[in-house]
């Protein structure tokens, strides 16, 4: 399991955050548990299994649906 | 494609408002109908385009958005082939957008400046024995740090060599530079203001202290009260729900106009987005003042605050006490004050150390054999006598005559808030000492100000005697006082009031207060900056600097002001609107949206104004 924070350029909808967490949670492998989007400091918190998904098909995933990353960063936890 | 028109949003924003402007010109100016409508209608398609790919992006992850509200209404008013309604309301929304991402931004600029300060390279030692450049990602603990004059230290460490003075404002508050040498602790984010070290990297990025503060802060920013997880559930419904109240009416009145005129006006945008921008601003304001409020939950708590109860040593004194009073009873007092040090240098007590202080350079005895009475004193053996050092209630153990004398002054130095320290040498009084803590500078106009802000109670607590906190409490005015009391009496009596339907803040120093910290609906802790004050506090005041409670107070108070009255906006706005549809006739779809997007903007700015809030001296 690998812990991701991933920075987005800064949100300004609350709705973002629903549009975000559909997108993110109904990826393959990523901890629907553990996501947690943040309005103000406009960051991405998950968990993920990196054997079935990467940072880069997460940040794919959001870009998809319009919202620029501007980095992450993971961790094995 | 699709990316290209949402980043070109504020072009086609801008080309769309060239494109009404020149319809209504040429509408006034030459009265040409067709070239108005083409140009209206060349407006809408182009402004409606942006968001109609957001509308379709939320929905492909099964969510209704306000972008599909405004899409279909826009397709609807070309139904009916009103063009200039359908311009207008997409050009308000795209340029509402603009204004509100300006204005959030600038509500969110007090933490940006924190963040900021976080340092993103340093200096390492590599392999080859060179230090070079890198990425502050790429520093792990163990690793040596090179820092220079005027950059920032990378990591929380230890000094190896060198030395320097370091601004560390950033983390404690503190605004004169520290001076550091071999050995010495230093924290990222502070400012090596002259000299050049190397480091030991302790701890690197999220787990030093500023990293801990930065995502504290952000986190207080974000956590939501039961209010706003209200709001969000409602909001989660009330967008299709409007979606669905649309389509009945204009099944029920076959009527088109009203029917995207209610779709406009049912954006929830004000209510969504009015709580949060308060939390960012007040939270954001409190950073830049040394004051982190967690969250808005405790912003709410705080601001309701009756009752503040504070810990005496180290919260209203100094917490380092010092020899204020003392008499002699003897001929000889050089060799008293010799035998006394002697026997103090063998204890750690904390009136020991001022009596050390105090006396300073003397003669010193071995100490043959001590003896410790706990809660009153010392026995020992120095030079063949037999020495006590301790409290009244030490001497009478030793069966010490205490005269009149004597008595008359132990009362007159615990009048003045004294704690009792008495020497006897071979079952005689010789020496009595006073020793007491002196109160913090400027505490009194800062409780007075508490005062005003409408605490009603101010409690002190402490485990001296109740003669000592009594006179602190007069001094200080405070309305009640209470001696003797360990650590699990002040959490009882904290319980105590709360049963009695008190809202209780509890100030200590984060250590041996802890349970009464964590008990109390507001806990706050002076400790420093050190780790446990941090974490362990609701309000966490930098450099436990005092002073900054009122203003922390009153912050408190601001922003859960500015909240509720962003949700009397938004609620008062949507009511408005929906009378104007159905009593009024000059409700349209434009004006819906004109005060939709301008209800958002009124709690954005209403919010900024908290990042101005400074207290009224």
């Amino acid at each position: 399991m690998q812990k991701a924070t991933i920075q987005l350029e800064p949100l300004v909808c609350p709705s973002c955050i629903q549009k975000i967490e559909g997108a993110v949670k109904s990826l393959d492998g990523v901890d629907k548990e553990s996501v947690n989007i943040s309005f103000n400091s406009s960051k991405v918190k998950l968990n993920f299994n990196d054997e079935k998904i990467s940072i880069q098909d997460i940040e794919n995933a959001i870009g998809k649906i319009g919202y620029k990353v501007i980095k992450s960063q993971s961790k094995a936890i | 494609m699709q990316r290209f028109i949402i980043n070109k949003k504020n072009h086609i924003m801008i080309l769309s408002a060239v494109l009404i402007s020149s319809a209504f010109l040429s509408k006034w100016t030459a009265q040409n109908m067709e070239i108005f409508v083409w140009f209206m209608a060349a407006a809408s398609v182009l402004g409606v385009l942006p968001i109609a790919i957001q509308a379709y992006q939320a929905l492909r992850v099964k969510v209704v958005s306000i972008e599909l509200l405004v899409t279909i209404a826009v397709a609807g008013a070309f139904a009916i082939k009103n063009f200039e309604e359908s311009a207008i309301v997409t050009f308000l929304f795209l340029f509402g957008a603009y204004l509100e991402q300006r204005t959030l931004n600038k509500t969110r600029s007090a933490i940006k400046e924190l963040v900021e300060m976080a340092p993103e390279s340093a200096l390492k030692l590599m392999d080859n024995g060179e230090f070079e450049e890198v990425d502050i990602e790429e520093v792990d603990a163990g690793d040596i740090l090179l820092v220079k004059t005027g950059a920032k230290i990378p990591v929380d460490g230890t000094v190896l060599s060198g030395e320097g003075y370091v601004n560390e404002a950033g983390i404690t508050g503190e605004s004169l530079p520290v001076s550091k040498q071999k050995d010495s602790k230093v924290y990222a984010g502070t400012i090596l203001e002259n000299g050049t070290i190397q480091i030991m990297a302790e701890r690197v990025g999220e787990d030093t202290t500023f990293g801990r503060i930065i995502e504290l802060v952000e986190e207080a920013q974000d956590s939501k009260s039961e209010v706003e997880r209200f709001i969000d559930k409602f909001s989660k419904y009330y967008t299709p729900a409007v979606l669905v109240l649309s389509a009945i009416v204009l099944f029920l009145s076959r009527n088109i106009e009203l029917a995207i005129t209610i779709l406009v006006l049912g954006c929830p945008g004000a209510l969504v987005i009015g709580v949060p921008v308060s939390n960012v601003a007040g939270i954001g304001n409190g950073a830049r003042y040394g004051v982190l409020l967690k969250g808005s939950e405790v912003i709410n708590d705080f601001s309701r605050v009756d009752t503040m109860v504070f810990d005496k040593t180290g919260t209203l004194t100094i917490g380092n006490p010092k020899v204020a009073d003392m008499e002699f009873y003897t001929e000889n007092p050089d060799e008293i004050s010799g035998y006394l040090a002697s026997v103090e240098k063998e204890s750690d007590h904390p009136l020991a150390k001022a009596v050390l202080e105090y006396i300073g350079d003397t003669r010193l005895y071995t100490v043959e054999k001590t003896d410790v009475v706990k809660g009153s004193g010392i026995i020992a053996l120095v030079n063949g006598h037999r020495i006590a050092v301790g409290n009244k209630a030490l001497m009478e153990r030793e069966n010490v005559n205490l005269d009149e004398k004597v008595r008359t002054d132990i009362a007159r130095f615990q009048q003045k808030g004294n704690s009792i320290v008495l020497t006897a040498v071979d079952g005689k009084i010789e020496m009595l000492m006073g020793i007491r803590d002196r109160i913090r500078p400027g505490v009194k106009e800062d409780l007075k100000k508490l005062k005003e802000l409408g605490v009603k109670n101010l409690t002190v607590l402490s485990g001296d005697n109740q003669g000592t906190v009594d006179l602190v409490a007069r001094e200080l005015d405070l309305t009640e006082a209470h001696g003797h009391m360990l650590p699990e009496d002040k959490a009882a009596y904290i319980k105590e009031l709360q049963e009695k339907g008190r809202i209780v803040a509890f100030v200590g120093d984060g250590v041996n207060d802890s349970p009464s910290i964590a008990l109390a609906q507001i806990g706050i802790a002076m400790g420093g900056g050190t780790d446990v004050a941090i974490e362990t506090s609701d309000v966490v005041l930098m450099n436990s600097d005092f002073s900054r409670l009122p203003h922390a107070l009153g912050l408190a108070k601001a922003t859960a002001r500015n909240m509720r009255q962003n949700i009397i906006i938004a609620v008062g706005v949507v009511l408005v609107l929906l009378a104007g549809v159905f009593l009024s006739e000059w409700m349209n779809m434009s004006i819906g949206m004109l005060v939709h997007e301008a209800s958002i903007l009124a709690v954005i700015l209403n919010g900024m104004r908290l990042l101005r809030y400074s207290l009224k001296t």
